[in-house]
């Protein structure tokens, strides 16, 4: 089975403190560490798990800058194949519909069978990648899956549905799924992985490798263009405890009690 | 008159809430833009529901078709975008949810028209369409203007809008259904119902709910301690189940369960909204997060932003403390 994963590099917002930047359109990034988009690393996993139970290749693949080889080593050293990072100062301002374009460009002539996405990347979460890859490569798609099961032709998933239901699905290959968190155990990097990962190429592509015109990647390819970025208004804001922990833990307990609650 | 959709979306014999509140957002953009508000019900035996909604619309169009007896990508996408197609709408809205996340995308991708996801706001400024989105996980909003377009998607957040009381008395249109070819590469097999685990946090009066601030699961009878001397019960975010530190009933958010408890303690969660739409009813949420930008504070009556591998321990000894003295007196 021949696999692509696509795969994002990310900045760890969740601990961070977060700074607007003096174009007020991103956020300030230095000081923040990237590493591979949460769901993405469900993604690399699955189809490493996949590669294990069935033979074949997997191809990952990125539309970032350099700074993503990081992530791409990663994936090489955890098992994928091959990598492939997609570079062009013009693809900057691309929304989540340029960035399937571009990745379409290049998958489009790879030979495949399984297209895994996440369900959303961390940073800008639009959750669209995965299906608009799909409806370009003019095959099927599924979304928010938790379990993937190989039946011939088809491929039989568990989405996710609201308040812990699932519905199983089946769908024919060659599909684009994209993955949801907790479908897996991702496992650590071995130190075998990465020595080999060492020797791995990464490949390396520009719009005009794309065969894409400029118009159609970056804010001009792309549906939205972002006006501004703002912290959102913190319009019901907590009372906050203040002091010691011994001190806060008083005040705690304190309004605990006069609630009755203890 | 162009029209405003709205898709309606239906489960297991229920209209889903994200539908009402997609209609009164509705309702206020087809003020704005002189358009007419239409609801689209798509199923199989839904007739029943063509009447609720016409109450919250102008219109009601509905198709029904065996084949669209159970949500499925596929079958949604091809009807939606011939009616699309048909009667060129200026707006399609549908709801960000496990079925809007499968079908939106590629419909908009197939028909070429403009897409913003899970938006938290919209509004036209004369023929321009601004959305208002979030992004790192709500620490973050970006206000952003789509493509133009004669005819745009959205799919909006559910919870976002709060439902009005109805006040129209739509038309209902059937339509005969445009599937003619077979739904030949997505076919639905069944649900599959939640697992029912032991304890029910939805019926506890007090929770204590950890996040992936608790770093590591020899970290977790630390706080399940905690919880024990409270008389309440552990609840988590996401991760913690994804991880494997506990059982999927434990998982409070829009995947998980929803609570109403009488005291909330969020102990390293960062408060998305997925968790929060969760929890937020609860009466008294107090959170525990040393980032005090973390969006958990705009939900949360009482806050301390600090380690909470300092307050857990403290917090614990001051109940034992006072429990002893209940005892001793
Ligand atoms: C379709 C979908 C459905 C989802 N459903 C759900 C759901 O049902 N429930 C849910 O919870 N999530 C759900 N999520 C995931 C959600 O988007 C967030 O990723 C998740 O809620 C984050 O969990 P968290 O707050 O525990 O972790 P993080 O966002 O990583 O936050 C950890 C927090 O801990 C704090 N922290 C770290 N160390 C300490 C310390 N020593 N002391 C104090 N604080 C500390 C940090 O400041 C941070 O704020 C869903 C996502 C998707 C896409
Ligand atoms: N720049 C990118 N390069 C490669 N894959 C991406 C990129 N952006 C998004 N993806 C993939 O699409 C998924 C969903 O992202 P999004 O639709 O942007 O929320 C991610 O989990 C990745 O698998």
């Amino acid at each position: 089975m021949d696999i692509i994963v696509c795969i994002k590099h990310v900045p760890e917002t969740a601990e961070a403190e977060i700074k607007i930047d003096s174009s007020g359109k991103a956020i300030e990034k230095t000081g923040l560490v990237f590493d591979i988009n949460e769901w993405d690393d469900y993604v690399l996993e699955e189809a490493v798990r996949i590669k294990e139970k069935f033979g074949g290749t997997i191809t990952a693949i990125t539309v970032n800058t350099e700074e993503s080889n990081r992530t791409l080593r990663k994936c090489l050293a955890r098992g994928a194949d091959k990598a492939i990072r997609l570079t062009d100062a013009k693809f900057e301002g691309s929304d989540g519909y340029a960035i399937a374009k571009i990745l379409h460009s290049v998958i489009k002539d790879l030979p495949f069978d399984l297209i895994l996405t996440g369900v959303l990347a961390s940073d800008d979460g639009y959750t669209v990648v995965g299906s608009i890859l799909a409806e370009l490569l003019g095959i099927s798609h599924s979304t928010m899956v938790k379990k993937i099961e190989f039946i011939e032709s088809v491929v039989r998933v568990n989405r996710e549905l609201e308040g812990g239901l699932e519905e199983i699905v089946e769908v024919k290959l060659p599909v684009v799924l994209t993955i949801q968190t907790g479908i897996n155990e991702p496992r650590y990097v071995s130190i075998m992985g990465i020595r080999k990962a060492m020797k791995k190429e990464i490949k390396v592509l520009s719009l005009t490798d794309t065969g894409l015109s400029e118009s159609e990647v970056g804010e001009a390819g792309s549906w939205l263009i972002i006006n501004e970025l703002f912290i959102p208004p913190m319009d019901k804001r907590a009372e906050f405890f203040l002091g010691t922990p011994e001190v806060i833990a008083t005040k705690i307990v304190d309004l605990l009690k006069s609630r009755g609650l203890i | 008159m162009k029209e405003i959709f709205v898709l309606a979306e239906h489960r297991q014999g229920q209209i889903r809430d994200i539908t009402f509140e997609m209609l009164t957002k509705g309702e206020e953009l087809a003020e704005t833009t002189d358009t007419q508000l239409t609801a689209i019900l798509l199923g199989k035996d839904v007739k029943k529901y063509a009447e609720t909604l016409s109450k919250y619309a102008e219109k009601v169009l509905l198709i029904e078709d065996i084949k669209l007896e159970n949500f499925n990508s596929e079958a949604y996408q091809q009807t939606l975008s011939q009616l699309i197609i048909k009667k060129k709408p200026l707006l399609t809205l549908i709801g960000h949810t496990s079925y809007g996340v499968d079908l939106a995308p590629g419909l908009a991708t197939k028909l070429n028209l403009p897409l913003a996801t899970d938006c938290i706001d919209l509004k036209f400024n004369g023929e321009t369409l601004l959305v208002t989105r979030q992004m790192y996980g709500g620490k973050v909003n970006v206000r952003a203007t789509i493509r133009k377009s004669k005819s745009y998607i959205i799919t909006v957040r559910q919870s976002t809008f709060t439902v009005q009381k109805p006040t129209m008395n739509g038309e209902i249109i059937e339509m005969s259904s445009s599937l003619s070819e077979e739904i030949s590469k997505k076919r639905f097999i069944k649900y599959l119902l939640p697992l029912s685990g032991d304890i029910d946090i939805t019926t506890a009066d007090i929770l204590v709910s950890i996040g992936r601030g608790i770093k590591d699961v020899s970290n977790k009878p630390m706080v399940e301690e905690l919880a024990k001397i409270l008389g309440g019960v552990l609840a988590c975010s996401r991760p913690i189940v994804d991880k494997g530190w506990l059982s999927s009933d434990r998982q409070v958010g829009t995947s998980g369960k929803t609570v109403k408890s009488k005291l909330y303690f969020a102990i390293g969660i960062s408060g998305a909204f997925q968790h929060v739409l969760g929890m937020k009813n609860s009466d008294l949420i107090i959170a525990i997060n040393k980032d005090p930008n973390a969006p958990i504070f705009n939900f949360a009556n009482y806050g301390v932003v600090d380690d909470l591998f300092k307050i857990v321990p403290s917090l614990k000894e001051k109940i034992i403390e006072l429990k002893s003295a209940r005892s001793q007196s």
